[in-house]
């Protein structure tokens, strides 16, 4: 199939299409085949996405399956992966249908619900498989939008706020990338992604307002996108949207949130900042680097001392990113690798951790970490799982969280023993935060009188969980099925940006002579 | 069969874990332990049957990124077969007394099932601990490191229901995390250093980091000490080291065979396990084994002191395994690794004997465990008398001075302390004569306090004591042994003459000659083990063959003089050791004489370890059986002492005070503050200033004006996009 790509991305979107026309009536039957639909369209997405995965040729370094259509008003459609996105593509199809399954109790306009998660998929789908800056940019924005509605119509008590904060950050973040978009065509005369990758932007410092910008165009650039991948990340210091539009956000909400919508600011890093501003990320490297590394231990301390557990695991979730980041700016192959394993493997495991937050939410109504303790007794399935991904969580060695944490943490090393230092004391606090968490919700005797009922997982949640289970295991004892994956890619990159800046220096000197 | 001792206690946990819903209870939990004998019998067939050449059994690929490349693999040398009999035959030993030990728990309800999980824990763990000592990388180790870890704090948390199990179990993880975190920068500098984290190529590295420089934080150092420190503090958290050993004695809140298992005979060893098996690193890092000297030799001191006045019969033994541990680690940091892994052996068999019979006196006192309110229970427990009674004999050291004939202690004990007075510094042998006084003292101390005098306390518990079943009088039999024999047996391959210990290692020895400036004049292949592991018996024909060069014994005058004191051998031969680096299982530089020097060592030397012990025992008896009051007079006397010692020296709360309260309330200040008031205030006061405002405008909000909002985020959009595609068209 040589248009598998588009028919992935069009799939759930179709879907969406069929219920937004044909599904009439609130009813019962209504909202079951809306749930039907749904399931059954991320199904078939995330069942045809395994044939990109067995298409996909790890050695070549290119970009596979690319199509490429004429589109309205001079604008491209092109579409294609490479070792960089190709997994993230399969995250993603892989988790919708379980985020489907996960709503299963929604009651609540679920026509809405269920096309707005289609939307989104199709749209988060697009952003890592876009191959046009104007495409990219259109998924990029748009898929705000269906989460915007998520947060804002099926949060909880706060989820006007949330929603807006959610949307502003993040919105403000790219207007500053759509500025060097612009700057970006205007200097190469095309939004092609793939030639932009090739193409040299100019590195040459330069005054403005009296402020001397070493690394010049590129570095300005290497800000605009920052300010929006940053965002998204989020990175310390704006990271404060992330756990309040998680706390507000439905169960299947933060799963998505947490799995894939985080993911984009770190691809964009890889996709955008490294290949097409190497001068400018070269020169901003030491300060991402502290930011992450700050970012890990102030988000690691912050969730010691939360009494919200999805608050709790929204902070641990931004001190993960922050090994991401710290890899990626490690800029060598132990780094990367790492960044991109550590992305995916966060994908399976924050979203199961939001999961089990959902598991009990459903039963109690609270996300208070006091309400609970001594769950155990009369839930061992679940406590069984969620000690799983909570171990998986603080980076155990075995799952697939441990791989990510290491190989950032090793490639870190190689740049800067100090980054490394602080970041790595982040091993001890999440011990500390995670087990605290666990202890009090699920060890202890039960002894609260409102949670003397409840019951165990029933089939569907434990249905939900299964493939969650076996990917954190398969990853942390097989790594290389991701890294054999990623691996030829990810050289490629680090080679073409250590080229790139050493011929910028090169330029820059004779400029300088 | 290396392959099936590895993951046959995987298997055993898998299938008790989960399988017991449907084969019962019983089925499940004899699949554990039977799984486990399997293993415990191949790794001795593979003890005796190993040649001392090193393999590597590849399994599976593990991480592999750029020029990082890892598998799961088994290295299978002496350093390994000796872990795997330890590791192997306490945790079945253990899994057997477990059948009696947790039968009818009183922490659990009736028709509760904790059995399957408590055996398939024990097997989690004796499969992580197993890969930890397998290991072929540095990954693989941290792998199984941390393995142990989860399952130490699983089992130290056993019993859920009990906020100081559950705090407990937290506090061994979290402190081991904080070795782990040196031991992982301790990999990542090696891999930057060396480009691989494999043993192989790590271990002939050493020569060439000791002459590199690594810019480390704030300055540049030798990289090999940096390194070699960096692993020690992973050492320290794992071993319950001076500084991180605050979890060990907490530890024992788990259930009793978990602390005989892991916080006695197997974990905690890990950290020595690991320092032998850096020696290749190890020696070329002067610094570096100075400082574990010292604090192996300050923990052994410290832990012992402590020991002396606890009342809970299972913290005696926790402070007591604290205290060997540093033993350990000063062999190891003087330089004799050999000996090291001696007493790590010897001390698995006696410790392991002294907690299951610790656990059989609490079975028989219905869970009782302050030694306040035991006394005169030889009678009604006599075999565990006798099994507690083999420990200690063996724990103090018991022998007959100046031969090879004593308990198992006695030998690897004093294996260390002569290696301390060769190879260490001043404070270090009497740190450890005077804690082996200690350990004399309150080792018979909880032996009086037990099964001497008069019962006291509950006088019902008294009554109804009662010896422990089979299940449990077996494994304690079957310890006795190894506390009795395994000194004698196993002296001369750990601490008898280089060729001896080379040959057992797998290490190549030279023959010194007088005229020789180095050594490595004449060297013997490695010798073919005889299957018995009897290296005296081996020895024997080894003198026939060399008797041709009787005239260049004492090659080494500085150390020929004394004539080897005791040792029958003395005198006729010297060996040295002549391997590479990563030749054998562990290294031994050419300039490492602490072996010779050691048994060289003036007879006082290797006496006062003998003496030390006796004025412990004698103190011992003065105080609990000639005049009972005189305890509780001396802590009137020295009340302050007394406090200090029985608060653990404060180290709890100091770590409370500086470290726990602070980190929280740092967190707290950040979260209000930092989140709350800086970030969200400045960026909603300057940027988001309309956060407010929308909020507002949709306050009231029903869904709908969502939509709207959406709508025009909607157009917003479009409009840009137009105005760029249009931007693009008209290009």
């Amino acid at each position: 199939m040589d248009n598998i790509l588009s028919i992935v991305l069009v799939i759930p979107a179709i879907a969406a299409l069929i219920l937004l026309i044909f599904l009439r009536g609130e009813d019962a039957a209504a909202q079951r085949n809306a749930k039907m639909v749904a399931l059954f369209a991320t199904t078939i997405t995330f069942l045809v996405s395994i044939g990109i995965y067995t298409g996909f040729d790890p050695e070549n370094t290119g970009f596979q399956m690319v199509e490429e259509h004429a589109w309205l008003m001079g604008l491209k459609y092109k579409v294609g992966v490479d070792g960089i996105s190709v997994l993230f593509v399969l995250l993603t199809t892989f988790i919708m249908p379980l985020t489907i399954l996960a709503s299963w109790a929604v009651t609540d306009r679920v026509k809405e619900y269920m096309i707005a998660f289609l939307l989104l998929e199709t749209l988060m789908l697009g952003v890592f498989m876009a191959l046009d800056l104007v495409l990219f940019y259109l998924f990029f924005e748009a898929g705000l939008i269906p989460m915007f509605l998520i947060i804002g119509i099926w949060g909880g008590k706060e989820r006007i706020y949330a929603s807006f904060k959610f949307f502003l950050y993040t919105f403000l973040g790219s207007v500053l990338m759509l500025v060097a978009m612009v700057a970006m065509y205007a200097d190469a005369q095309t939004t092609d992604i793939v030639t932009l990758m090739g193409h040299q932007f100019s590195s040459e410092s330069f005054s403005v307002l009296g402020i001397y910008i070493v690394g010049g165009m590129q570095t300005l650039m290497f800000l605009a996108f920052f300010a929006s991948f940053a965002v998204k990340m989020p990175m310390w210091p704006v990271h404060t949207w992330l756990p309040d539009a998680h706390v507000q956000a439905p169960t299947a909400g933060s799963v998505v949130l947490a799995a894939i919508l985080l993911k984009m600011g770190g691809y964009g890093f890889l996709r955008f900042s490294l290949p097409m501003f190497p001068v400018g990320s070269e020169v901003m490297t030491p300060l991402v680097l502290w930011m992450s590394a700050i970012a890990v231990v102030y988000t690691s301390l912050v969730a010691l001392v939360q009494e919200d557990m999805k608050k709790l695991i929204a902070y641990s979730s931004v001190a993960h990113m922050g090994f991401v980041t710290m890899g990626i700016f490690a800029a060598n192959q132990q780094g990367v690798d790492g960044a991109i394993f550590q992305m995916l493997s966060h994908g399976f495991i924050s979203a199961a951790l939001f999961l089990c937050v959902g598991v009990i939410y459903d039963r109690m109504h609270t996300r208070d970490i006091e309400a609970y303790g001594g769950l155990v007794n009369r839930m061992p399935a679940y406590a069984l799982v969620f000690m799983l991904f909570t171990m998986a969580n603080v980076g155990l060695p075995g799952t697939s969280g441990f791989i990510g944490e290491f190989l950032t943490l090793m490639g870190a090393f190689q740049v800067n023993t100090w980054v490394t230092a602080v970041a790595a004391t982040g091993v001890i606090f999440s011990a500390a935060y995670a087990l605290w968490l666990y202890r009090r919700v699920v060890f202890g005797d039960l002894i609260k009188e409102s949670l003397k009922s409840i019951r165990d997982m029933n089939s569907r949640e434990r249905l939900i969980f299964a493939p969650l289970i076996a990917m954190t295991l398969l990853l942390g004892v097989y790594p290389s099925l991701v890294t054999d994956v990623i691996g030829p890619s990810t050289t490629a990159l680090i080679s073409n940006y250590d080229t790139a800046l050493a011929a910028a220096e090169a330029a820059n000197q004779f400029a300088a002579n | 069969m290396e392959t099936t001792i590895l993951f046959a206690p995987l298997v055993g946990a898998i299938l008790c874990g989960f399988g017991w819903k449907f084969i019962g209870e019983k089925a499940a939990m004899w699949t554990a332990t039977g799984l486990l004998f399997l293993a415990c019998i191949l790794s001795w067939i593979v003890f005796f049957s190993f040649d001392g050449v090193t393999q590597q059994i590849p399994v599976m690929r593990f991480i592999e990124s750029g020029s990082l490349s890892t598998e799961w693999a088994i290295r299978l040398d002496r350093l390994t077969a000796i872990m795997l009999i330890v590791v192997t035959t306490v945790s079945a030993l253990v899994h057997l007394y477990s059948f009696g030990y947790m039968d009818h728990d009183p922490a659990f309800r009736e028709g509760e099932s904790y059995k399957p999980r408590f055996f398939a824990y024990l097997s989690f763990f004796t499969f992580s601990m197993l890969a930890l000592v397998t290991s072929d990388n540095l990954v693989q180790m941290f792998f199984g490191w941390e393995g142990v870890g989860v399952a130490s704090y699983l089992l130290i948390g056993f019993y859920y229901r009990k906020p100081t199990a559950n705090a407990a179990a937290i506090k061994a993880f979290v402190v081991n995390r904080v070795g782990d975190f040196g031991f992982a920068l301790g990999i990542f500098a090696l891999f930057f250093l060396v480009d691989s984290i494999n043993f192989s190529d790590v271990f002939v590295s050493g020569p060439k980091l000791a002459e590199t420089q690594l810019t480390f934080l704030w300055g540049e150092w030798s990289a090999i000490e940096v390194v070699c420190v960096l692993l020690f503090i992973g050492a320290m958290g794992k071993s319950a080291q001076l500084i991180l050993h605050t979890w060990l004695p907490d530890a024992m809140e788990g259930p009793t065979p978990v602390s005989a298992l892991i916080h006695a005979a197997t974990m905690v060893t890990a950290g020595v396990f690991l320092v032998c098996r850096m020696s290749p690193l190890m020696e070329f890092a002067p610094n570096a084994t100075a400082f574990i000297t010292f604090l192996g030799a300050a923990t052994a001191f410290f832990a012992a002191t402590i020991g002396l006045v606890q009342t809970d019969i299972k913290r005696v033994i926790a402070y007591s395994t604290c205290s060997q541990l540093g033993y350990m680690f000063v062999a190891a940091g003087v330089g004799m690794y050999s000996a090291a892994m001696f007493h790590l052996l010897t001390h698995a068999f006696f410790k392991a004997l002294l907690f299951l019979g610790a656990g059989s006196v609490i079975h028989a006192m219905h869970h009782e465990q302050d030694m306040m309110n035991y006394g005169g229970l030889r009678k009604k427990i006599p075999y565990t008398f006798w099994g507690m009674m083999f420990g200690t004999l063996a724990i103090t050291g018991v022998g007959i001075p100046l031969t090879g004939i004593g308990f198992a202690g006695f030998l690897s004990k004093d294996a260390i302390i002569e290696s301390s007075w060769a190879g260490g510094t001043g404070f270090a042998f009497w740190s450890l004569v005077i804690a082996a006084a200690f350990t004399a003292f309150y080792s018979w101390r909880l032996i009086f306090l037990t099964f001497y005098g008069e019962a006291r306390g509950n006088k019902k518990t008294h009554d109804h004591a009662h010896e422990s079943p089979m299940t449990m009088l077996v494994p304690l039999g079957v310890l006795s042994l190894g506390a009795i024999f395994s000194g004698m047996l196993w002296y001369g391959s750990f601490f008898g003459h280089a060729d001896q210990v080379g040959k057992f290692y797998g290490i190549p020895v030279a023959e010194a000659s007088e005229h020789a400036e180095g050594h490595a004049e004449e060297t013997h292949a490695q010798h073919v083990a005889d299957g018995t592991a009897d290296a005296h018996h081996g020895e024997d024909a080894e003198h026939a063959d060399d008797a041709t060069h009787a005239d260049e014994a004492h090659g080494d005058a500085a150390h020929g003089e004394d004539g080897h004191g005791d040792d029958a051998h003395g005198g006729d031969h010297h060996y040295a050791f002549a391997g590479e680096p990563g030749q054998g299982a562990i290294y031994i530089a050419p300039d490492n004489h602490v072996l010779d020097d050691a048994h060289a060592a003036p007879k006082w030397v290797k006496v006062s370890p003998f003496v030390a012990m006796a004025v412990g025992f004698l103190l011992a008896y003065l105080f609990y059986i000639v005049n009972p009051s005189l305890p509780g007079r001396l802590a009137e006397n020295q009340r302050p002492l007394y406090l200090f010692l029985l608060n653990k020296w404060y180290f709890d709360e100091i770590y409370d005070a500086v470290f726990v309260k602070p980190t929280l309330a740092i967190g707290r200040f950040l979260w209000k503050r930092g989140d709350g008031n800086t970030i969200d205030g400045f960026l909603n006061g300057v940027a988001m200033g309309v956060v407010p405002f929308f909020t507002r405008l949709a306050g009231k909000a029903q869904s709908g004006y969502i939509f709207t909002y959406a709508f025009y985020m909607v157009l917003g959009i479009a409009a840009l996009v137009t105005w760029m595609s249009i931007g693009g068209g008209a290009q």
